[in-house]
């Protein structure tokens, strides 16, 4: 028998497929097992959130950030909430920041927690998914004291945060972080020197420096590339610019250092919770502008200024001055970015969501091509998308 | 005016580089945005991409409005960063229905996906694309969601039909009057007219 020759061929990765990471479906050629192309498809979850805020108030606006990225839920509703407190010129009182910051970055573990194990598990290993979720379960718990709900929260509002922590959250979260490195070094025992887990992820996907502010990176995937940028750093908003943490870069841009950034980011974050729960000062966690906020409850029983104020903010809800403003955070996944346009109304005109984990889909091409098969999965695995911001 | 003196001098810079280029810039929040035709975009981009004073390699985003009232109708908005020295800028065009963009992805890779979804989302036309097919929709949507006149619940539902074995697409039917809810205070120019009340302002017994 002769040589054989193969032609290439096209085969459909997803949308239903466990390495995903959601409804991805993904049109690939292939030569052998040697990835040719690969042309993803998204927009299997668009839900249209930015047509739906245009018709919404600016409060009745937050709860659709809580769903776009699923996993890094307080942090969209930041990049927002920015965005209209920088329209109306509106301070937030230092608590607020704080508590801002602690959640933040409360959400940064959540997220980073899930992605690090979820990686492991899409090249092998199953364990650190098991560990890491027991965890998060704990944040979350976190999250429910402090909103009521365990994911969604629509804890920020426009001027501060809704509600103080309740009495006694500031300790048991310190008590908790206070334990946490030791099981970011168990999941680490599994995972860092693991020689399968570095034989998937080292020297794949490699991405240079170059390429990562080409392609438009930001967050892990660009300090991955040995680029030190964080927005934290850079263009620090609320209290970032008081809190001592450093920004962990990779060397290679490979996978692995990716990898290696993620979990050295979640020992930071430790720190930077440790630091907001020392210097959290007392006093009010919203602004006290009656024109944007709601009143207390418990002054509405007194107050008739304050029933009318309330009657007024949650019917028509507040206005916000012509202009257009972009404010960007952090997010645990890159910068998470909103483009708002007010016309003067109550409703934002314009609400553009720019979302990490569209950009660096976009170049999941390049980054595969020529790799094995499964080298694609770990490289979705690296860049962290979850469908929701994707597709918005 | 400039309320941030670097990005001062950066509009100096390109009005020496690249005369007439700018057509104006606006300040918000002591955030720059630059005005300039289609026909200078990819100029200044790569000017923006390229001179050492600016240095803005990373596009962040492109986002496009829609003002139906205006003519030409759309925005479109190009959100850069300068990681070498910490600033943000924007540059907007203006565009109609018809009159196409020049495409920047020779200037940013990045640029791709986001005009697939300025095509998808508004219709707006970009020339050079080299694959500008819908990304966001479905597969053979029909129309452009995020225009202003576009209905907020779309045109057509889809559901599985048992006797077909298969996802048929209708017509949107709603159990209820959609509502839309203006949010109008009664305090500030809401004109509410009691039925039968139409020529109150007739009163004059002028003819309309």
């Amino acid at each position: 028998m002769g040589e054989v020759q193969i032609a290439n061929y096209t085969i459909n990765f997803g949308p239903q497929h466990p390495a995903a990471h959601g409804v991805l479906r993904l049109v690939m050629e292939l030569d052998g097992e040697v990835v040719e192309r690969a042309d993803p498809h998204i927009g299997l979850l668009h839900r249209g959130t930015e047509k739906l805020i245009e018709h919404k108030t600016y409060a009745q606006a937050i709860p659709y950030f809580d769903r776009l990225d699923y996993v890094s839920m307080m942090c969209q509703e930041h990049a927002f909430v920015l965005a209209a407190e920088k329209l109306l010129e509106l301070e937030v009182p230092p608590r607020g920041q704080y508590i801002r910051v602690l959640f933040s970055e409360i959400t940064r573990l959540l997220n980073h927690i899930l992605n690090i194990t979820t990686q492991g598990m899409d090249v092998g290993a199953m364990t650190p998914v098991l560990w890491g979720f027991e965890e998060r379960e704990r944040l979350m718990e976190f999250y429910e004291r402090v909103s009521g709900a365990r994911m969604h929260a629509n804890y920020f509002r426009v001027g501060g945060v809704h509600q103080d922590l309740p009495p006694g959250l500031a300790d048991d979260i310190g008590a908790y972080v206070g334990g946490l490195d030791k099981v970011i070094d168990d999941i680490e025992a599994l995972l860092t020197e693991n020689r399968i887990f570095k034989q998937r992820n080292v020297d794949i996907g490699v991405v240079t420096a170059e390429q990562a502010m080409e392609w438009g990176f930001s967050g892990v995937m660009l300090r991955g590339s040995n680029v030190p940028w964080d927005l934290r750093k850079s263009q620090p908003y609320e209290v970032y610019d008081r809190m001592d943490f450093d920004v962990p870069v990779g060397k290679h841009g490979d996978c692995y250092d990716r990898y290696l950034c993620r979990v050295e980011e979640m020992r930071q974050s430790i720190r930077i919770i440790q630091q907001c729960l020392n210097e959290m000062p007392d006093g009010p966690v919203i602004a006290d502008d009656h024109k944007v906020v709601p009143p207390r409850r418990a002054d509405m029983k007194s107050s008739m200024e304050a029933l009318i104020h309330h009657f007024k903010l949650f019917t028509e809800g507040h206005k916000v001055p012509e202009g257009e403003v972009y404010a960007a955070v952090e997010a645990p996944k890159g910068e998470f970015g909103v483009f708002l346009v007010s016309d003067g109304g109550n409703r934002p005109y314009r609400c553009k969501i720019r979302a990490p984990g569209f950009a660096h889909l976009q170049a999941l091409d390049f980054m595969s091509r020529g790799h094995m098969l499964a080298d694609t999965v770990a490289i979705i695995g690296t860049l962290d998308i979850v469908f929701g911001e994707v597709d918005r | 005016m400039a309320n941030d003196p670097a990005l001062g001098e950066l509009v100096d810079g390109i009005e020496a580089a690249l005369p007439g280029v700018v057509r104006g810039a606006d300040w918000c929040r002591r955030q720059l945005t630059l005005l300039c035709s289609l026909d200078d975009l990819v100029r200044l981009l790569t000017y923006l991409r390229d001179d050492s004073g600016a240095l803005f390699k990373v596009l962040i985003d492109i986002a496009a409005t829609d003002w139906p009232g205006r003519s030409p109708r759309f925005d479109v908005i190009y959100n850069l960063l300068s990681l070498r020295h910490n600033q943000r800028i924007r540059v907007k065009v203006e565009t109609s229905e018809d009159a196409p963009v020049p495409s920047v992805c020779g200037v940013f890779k990045a640029a791709g996906w986001y005009e697939r979804e300025a095509w998808d989302l508004f219709g707006i036309l970009f020339t050079g694309n080299p694959d500008l097919r819908r990304i966001l929709t479905d597969y053979g949507f029909d129309g452009h969601p995020m225009r202003k006149d576009f209905p907020l619940t779309g045109h057509v539902e889809v559901r599985y039909d048992d006797e077909a074995k298969r996802v048929v697409y209708e017509p949107v039917q709603l159990t209820q009057e959609f509502r839309t809810f203006d949010f109008m205070s009664p305090w500030e120019g809401a004109r509410y007219v009691l039925p039968g009340d139409e020529k109150a302002d007739d009163v004059k017994g002028e003819k309309a």
